[in-house]
């Protein structure tokens, strides 16, 4: 089916459903309910993050999975794309497609150069060089380039932008054609209430989209040649093949994915700045990949929703709101249990992220995805053992 | 002319003369055995015919056009492969895949964009590649992961890899260095085959004897990076200053 194996298509068609489905499997406590106030994830902006930086992961996974290549510079690429995105705004309309277009464009050629430098090194000096490039960026962006990039401020929209395409009538959100990012259906069942929002399913389909060509390039040819890349380079030279234009466009093709998101982020909210690009969202990155499943194809996604969830929910809580979870308890209990807590939520749950990190690199080195196979292990342990109990109770 | 046209070749290491004025001609279809003590630079010779090391001076000819200067995976698609004293083989990737990446490399060329592309489409590579599993006697270890080999398979696997390319010359460096004796007699039964089926020219560096005399047409003795003679076996058996710098000192 669209040229993927059995497999890879049904964990295809499941990301699809899960991808459009967010809005509702999300919510899955009444929204003015105590816990769907505090956990329920089903809203706009934060989907938006989850299928967004999943389209980055994604890309960072193309490269580091694959070749082994840790490039700690993956956020340059992601704000590059944003500020391309921007710019399209202000010179052109609000209209996304020139402006995710050339997010992507400015992304590649962007890593071409840098990918082109540091790529003559490996290692740590590879992860090394990409820092360093991402770290100039960033500060270019806040200083010397402040009349592209608008410096501290940051790059936004203004009434004055030339805008040459739009015209009397259109939107002054982006939009698709007409078809406003911020516009939404909401639908009220009982308890709940689904928002479903135009911004969220453009950027769902790109993901999709995203995922889908990761499948493509993983079981290519071209795929193996990276894991070939990463499993013996001596090798690959003297097997007659060129591990330079290999590495370069896996380089060029995950900087292209960083593109991307970084267009989709501009194009959900039109304004960016160089925090984006700083070394702590490079990093962010490589703990996505790293919690999800380095090498794995869904490990990305799971990696960057978990933690977009993270960060939002858990930074949320605060003590009042653990006070009225533990209301019915005892207060001297209430008040310890509250203590304890107390550091790993609101500004703590770096953290919270810190020991789950932690957690998962000692125990599940292949990180989430390691941790669902081996629960899948264990009850297919189970349903044989059981088919086995079954097969000899004939025999009785 | 042989195919493979070695003039002259000199490398130092800091002090230490590697390679002294070396000649070889290694003619078309025969299988050349270079022979000679730990340390006469047999490794270092064939490190400069892949284009690992860059010599001093002197001149390296191949099918008559120099790979001096050249990439190892330009001297590669030229039609030289090699086997290595210790295997290189893709460890993380599965025996059918190690098989696959020579012949993507000997149909594609050095690079090409096939991202989207699916491998499990490749018929013709697939073929091939399980026509040669089956020639050395590796089809039922397809799926496994290299890294899981013995050491003999590795070796079997590498030089599987090595024949898929249909190599115009074959280098290897101690094949059966480490093999246990039922794995030196296959491996000696493996490349007797290949050289009655395929053809190919072969330069073989070997320690064990009864490898080098069983293969052998032409042998060149290496000692202290010069060559000492070059004969046929039954010539270079005889040979006292061979059995002076060589195999007397192997025999003691
Ligand atoms: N890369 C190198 N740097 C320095 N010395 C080397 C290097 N490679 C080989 N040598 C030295 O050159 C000599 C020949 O080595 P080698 O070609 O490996 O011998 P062999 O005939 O046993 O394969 C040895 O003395 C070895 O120590
Ligand atoms: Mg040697």
């Amino acid at each position: 089916m669209l040229g993927l194996n059995k497999s890879d298509f049904k964990l295809f068609l499941i990301v699809c459903l899960l991808a459009l489905a967010a809005p509702i499997l999300l919510n899955p406590f009444p929204t003015d309910s105590a816990l769907g106030q505090s956990f329920n994830a089903g809203y706009p902006a934060l989907m938006q993050r989850f299928v967004i930086f999943g389209i980055l992961v994604i890309g960072f996974n193309i490269l580091f999975g694959l070749t082994g290549y840790l490039s700690f510079g993956h956020a340059a690429f992601l704000g590059v794309g944003s500020y391309a995105a921007v710019w399209m705004f202000k010179l052109l309309s609000y209209n996304v497609v020139p402006a995710i277009l050339l997010s992507v464009v400015v992304a590649g050629v962007f890593s071409v150069v840098i990918g082109y430098v540091s790529l003559r090194r490996s290692g740590i000096y590879f992860s090394i060089l990409t820092l360093a490039f991402a770290q100039m960026s960033y500060q270019l962006a806040y200083s010397v380039l402040t009349p592209i990039t608008n410096g501290e401020t940051g790059l936004q929209v203004y009434n004055n932008d030339p805008q040459i395409l739009m015209r009397a009538g259109d939107p002054t959100v982006p939009h698709l054609f007409g078809w406003r990012m911020n516009d939404k259906t909401e639908l009220s069942m009982g308890g709940w209430n689904f928002v479903f929002e135009n911004g969220y399913y453009l950027a769902a389909i790109f993901m999709i989209i995203s995922f889908y060509l990761a499948i493509r390039i993983f079981r290519s040819p071209f795929g193996m040649m990276l894991r070939a890349i990463k499993s013996n380079q001596t090798r690959m030279s003297y097997t007659g093949l060129n591990t330079k234009p290999y590495m370069l466009a896996a380089f060029v093709i995950s900087g292209m994915y960083a593109g991307l998101a970084g267009g989709l982020l501009a194009a959900m909210d039109p304004l960016t700045g160089a925090e984006r690009m700083f070394w702590t969202a490079s990093g962010e990155i490589v703990v996505m990949a790293i919690l999800g499943g380095v090498g794995t194809l869904i490990g990305p996604v799971l990696g960057a929703g978990l933690i977009k969830y993270l960060e939002n929910i858990v930074s949320k809580i605060n003590d009042s709101i653990l006070h009225s979870w533990f209301a019915f308890m005892p207060d001297w209990l209430d008040n310890l249990l509250v203590g304890i807590i107390h550091p790993f939520i609101g500004k703590g749950w770096h953290l919270t992220l810190g020991l789950l990190f932690m957690a998962v690199v000692i125990f599940l080195p292949g990180g989430l995805v390691q941790g669902g196979q081996k629960i899948g292990a264990l009850f297919n342990r189970k349903k044989k053992s059981d088919a086995a109990d079954g097969a000899t109770k004939p025999a009785e | 002319m042989g195919i493979l046209e070695v003039k002259g070749v000199n490398k130092r290491f800091g002090g230490l003369q590697a390679l002294g004025n070396v000649n070889l001609s290694v003619a078309e279809n025969t299988v050349h055995a270079i022979i000679g003590p730990n340390g006469a630079g047999k490794s270092t010779l064939l490190n400069v015919l892949v284009g690992k090391l860059i010599p001093d001076s002197g001149s390296v000819m191949f099918d008559g056009q120099s790979v001096l200067g050249r990439k190892p995976h330009e001297i590669n698609q030229m039609g030289i492969s090699r086997v290595f004293q210790t295997p290189e083989i893709f460890s993380d990737l599965t025996v059918f895949e190690n098989v696959m990446i020579p012949c993507f490399a000997k149909r594609d060329g050095a690079f090409r964009m096939h991202a989207l592309e699916s491998v499990f489409h490749e018929k013709d590579i697939k073929a091939q590649a399980e026509a040669m599993l089956a020639d050395v006697n590796m089809l039922e270890k397809s799926h496994m992961v290299a890294s899981s080999l013995s050491r003999g398979d590795k070796r079997r696997l590498e030089m599987a890899m090595c024949l898929v390319q249909d190599p115009k010359l074959l280098l290897l460096d101690e094949p059966t260095a480490g093999m246990a004796r039922a794995d030196t007699e296959n491996t000696i039964a493996l490349l007797k085959e290949i050289r009655t089926k395929r053809g190919i020219t072969m330069a073989i560096i070997e320690h064990d004897m009864n490898v080098v005399f069983s293969l052998a047409e032409r042998i060149t003795v290496l000692a202290q990076g010069t060559p000492l003679v070059e004969d046929t076996p039954e010539n270079i058996k005889g040979h006292p200053k061979v059995r002076e710098a060589y195999l007397g000192e192997a025999q003691v």
